[in-house]
């Protein structure tokens, strides 16, 4: 592994406060030093087998994480594969992505979760993964959170589905507390949306399709909320809860009490659902068909309020790839799911940065360090000294379009084929082996 | 190709009456008054030798009869598929179903499907004309263009009158029943409006949501929702000229609302004495199937107000120029209005 020496760029690396200029020297696939301009270019040259990178107006930041990803492996490779959505991700600057469990066969044991991190599926990121919440993902019984973890789980979930009862969750909550890792909640009380496609509203009523009324997402949120509450009450533990992918205000105001009454939930919001709403299903889009689905602007604006003041704690894409002939059915029929990878951060710096004054570091913060410490990675979110040399370059006053037909990801069922796009990645370096270059 | 198609939607297709404007309103209208008043044997010279699929997913007598009547009254060939044939495939998509229809040579394709929005698909991946015959819970445009003409036929002042965006000032249209799930109520509360129609729905708020309010975000307004049918009929029957549209409703969507069937009988039935006592001009309509006794009591659905045999009449001449229109035979170009 060659040396790598990043020059002239911007360094934004909120973990350690560093925001200016600096120079940046990679070596065994770690962070060897992070000095001003002009201190490591004297030792330009002197070496060979170095790589070296010019950055001038480029923003050097950690890699960016992703607590939400769908890789199809096992199972359905002909959607995505790891090596394929990993090579997205890598174009969308990620070099850490957490893997869903909802495989097939669902990944709930030591043996699969081994099987998908296995180095021969050909991840270019750093893949982790959390396994199911329970066997199955069938919400009865909890899996063997200890063993998981001790062959590389980084949280629980059933994600796609809801742990819907209480005496599961409770137990779900209390065991991951035992050893310190989130639960990560799909909050939808699946018995209010059953043959529902869309968000309820004006929009549904005329497009003739039964709605999923924001109260769905919010009851479990509340109810999943009262249980850390009863937890930290009686059993002496604090549990960690993450919500995922939040889309409704209803939700949010519940997430954003909760963390006032100190405790510990975290939470993440898709790109889509600060960007888009329900009007972007037009004439029955099924790439703007997703779980949660899109809501009316109240709630964009809400997603967009919670990653300003704090409530939010990261940015996740759900990336969840389906093939062209699942999605080209009637919009009912079709699968939930977008792929995005490789639209977050061109999202985000459009939305967020650019459309509501958010300070760049704060956009790499919610897309690095931030969910990178909801499950505890060590050594990544940041570019301190000694830590995993996870890096993304990229032009943050590049205006670019998305083609979906050009995504590395074998899927392209996304909503922002064409969609405008700010900040253009130019190279994604994962433990210092470049991944990507743009 | 390997995103999701966006194929153009082929012109002379009729997915939505939201698609129309009111210049083609007025051209269908007045191919249907051409055709009608045509001899037999010259309009079945219009079709003659072309293909047209009849696609239905769902069974529907009325609808299906009427477009294959319509058609053959062209000298068109039909096939039908549907679902109580063998001949839709199990599992096949629809995409592939359209794209097989038009390898054999169709060159329109009526639909009917239990998806909201399935036309659009087929229209897109197919590239044929399509007309919708209803799909799911979204729309059913042709019987919105049958009833206005219906409403044009039989409302008095009206025959003759131009077709435009007042052509139906001052007549309130009170639309009664299950209205979240009629394709008919949504097709009806989106045209109609469009051509100065008032329209007010009525019906309990778990048959007809406020947010059926949206429907009028394109039509400057023009819906209203009032609960009460009494109310409803009295503004409609004290102002104008006004239509009484019913509903069906099926037992087991009242199941879960506060409400049983007395209690909807009571309060939303349209018999003789609430029509007579409150709005004794109305012309009265019903999509059908209907349910008598349920929506609508026998004494009214044969009154002399009711139009409804007017409306299958009138959907033969209508269905006639949407097909006409679909296979680009001539005629809509010279319409003026
Ligand atoms: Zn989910």
């Amino acid at each position: 592994m060659s040396d790598v020496l990043i020059l002239n760029g911007r360094l934004v690396d909120p973990a350690s406060g560093v925001d200016g200029e600096r120079d940046l020297l990679l070596r065994h696939g770690r962070v060897a030093a992070v000095e001003m301009p002009g201190v490591l270019r004297a030792v330009k040259g002197k070496e060979i087998g170095k790589e070296i990178i010019d950055a001038k107006g480029m923003i050097v930041a950690p890699g960016l994480v992703d607590v939400h990803v769908h890789l199809r492996e096992p199972g359905q490779t002909y959607k995505e594969s790891i090596k394929t959505g990993t090579a997205a991700a890598a174009a969308g600057g990620f070099t850490s992505v957490v893997a869903m469990p909802n495989t097939l066969p669902v990944n709930d044991s030591v043996e699969k979760l081994e099987w998908m991190l296995d180095a021969s599926r050909g991840a270019c990121v750093k893949l982790f993964a959390m396994p199911a919440a329970t066997f199955g993902s069938l919400g009865e019984e909890i899996t063997d959170y200890h063993e998981l973890q001790r062959v590389g789980a980084v949280g629980f979930t059933d994600d796609g589905k809801p742990v819907l009862h209480d005496r599961v969750m409770r137990a779900a909550l209390v065991a991951a507390a035992g050893i310190g890792v989130p639960v990560s909640q799909h909050a939808e009380d699946t018995r209010l949306t059953g043959g529902c496609s869309m968000n309820a509203g004006p929009v549904a009523f005329r497009l003739g399709l039964r709605g999923m009324t924001v109260e769905a997402e919010s009851k479990i949120v509340e109810r999943d909320i009262r249980l850390l509450r009863d937890i930290e009450q009686h059993d002496g533990l604090r549990p960690h809860l993450h919500v995922q992918h939040v889309s409704t205000a209803k939700a949010m105001e519940a997430i954003r009490q909760a963390r006032r009454a100190g405790l510990h939930v975290t939470c993440e919001v898709a790109p889509h659902h600060f960007t888009l709403t329900d009007e972007a299903i037009g004439e029955y889009d099924t790439n703007a068909k997703m779980n949660p689905p899109l809501r009316n602007d109240a709630d964009r604006m809400a997603m967009i309020a919670g990653l300003m003041d704090g409530t939010v704690d990261c940015i996740a894409t759900d990336h969840a790839p389906h093939a062209l002939f699942e999605k080209e059915q009637e919009f009912e029929r079709a699968p939930n799911g977008i792929t995005g990878l490789e639209t977050a951060l061109g999202l985000a710096l459009r939305v967020l940065h650019k459309g509501n004054g958010m300070p760049i570091s704060r956009v790499i913060e919610l897309m690095s360090a931030q969910p990178a410490g909801i499950v505890s990675l060590e050594g990544r979110g940041t570019l301190k000294v000694d830590s995993f040399a996870d890096v993304v370059i990229f032009d943050p006053a590049a205006e670019w379009s998305f083609a979906a037909a050009k995504s590395l990801s074998k899927s392209r069922n996304t909503p922002f084929d064409g969609a405008p796009m700010l900040g253009r990645v130019m190279a994604t370096i994962c433990e210092g082996v470049i991944v990507y270059r743009g | 190709m390997t995103i999701l198609e966006t194929g153009t939607i082929a012109a002379g297709s009729l997915l939505t009456v939201a698609g129309l404007t009111v210049e083609e309103v007025a051209a269908i209208l007045a191919a249907t008054d051409r055709l009608e008043r045509m001899a037999a044997a010259e309009r079945a010279k219009i079709l003659a030798g072309r293909r047209i699929a009849l696609l239905f997913y769902e069974s529907s007598t009325r609808t299906r009869t009427s477009f294959e009547l319509a058609a053959k009254s062209l000298g068109a060939m039909t096939t039908l598929v549907s679902d109580k044939s063998s001949s839709i495939e199990k599992g096949e998509s629809l995409k592939d179903t359209g794209l097989t229809l038009r390898a054999l040579g169709a060159e329109c394709i009526v639909l009917r499907h239990a998806n909201s929005g399935a036309p659009y698909l087929l229209a897109k991946t197919t590239g044929l004309p399509v007309l919708n015959a209803g799909d799911g819970m979204h729309e059913h445009p042709s019987q919105a263009l049958l009833d206005l003409r219906t409403m044009l036929a039989r409302l008095p002042g009206m025959s003759g009158r131009l077709v435009n965006a007042k052509t139906l000032e001052g007549v309130t249209v009170v639309i009664t029943g299950d209205i979240l799930h009629s394709r008919v109520a949504r097709s009806n509360a989106m045209l109609l409006p469009r051509l100065g129609a008032r329209v007010v729905l009525c019906g309990p708020p778990g048959l007809l949501p406020d947010d059926a309010l949206g429907l009028g975000l394109d039509s400057k307004g023009g819906i209203e929702i009032e609960r009460d049918f009494d109310k409803a009929l009295k503004q409609a029957g004290s102002g104008g000229k006004a239509v009484v549209m019913m509903l069906r409703i099926q037992r087991e969507r009242l199941a879960g609302l506060e409400l049983d069937l007395e209690e909807y009988i009571s309060r939303y039935q349209l018999d003789e004495e609430r029509l007579m006592a409150r709005a004794p001009e109305a012309l009265v309509m019903h999509p059908g199937p209907m349910i008598r006794g349920l929506e609508i009591a026998g004494e009214v659905a044969d009154g002399p107000n009711s139009a409804i045999e007017d409306q299958v009449r009138h959907g033969l001449g209508v269905r006639m120029a949407l097909l006409v229109r679909a296979l680009g035979a001539g005629g809509f170009e010279s319409v003026t209005v």
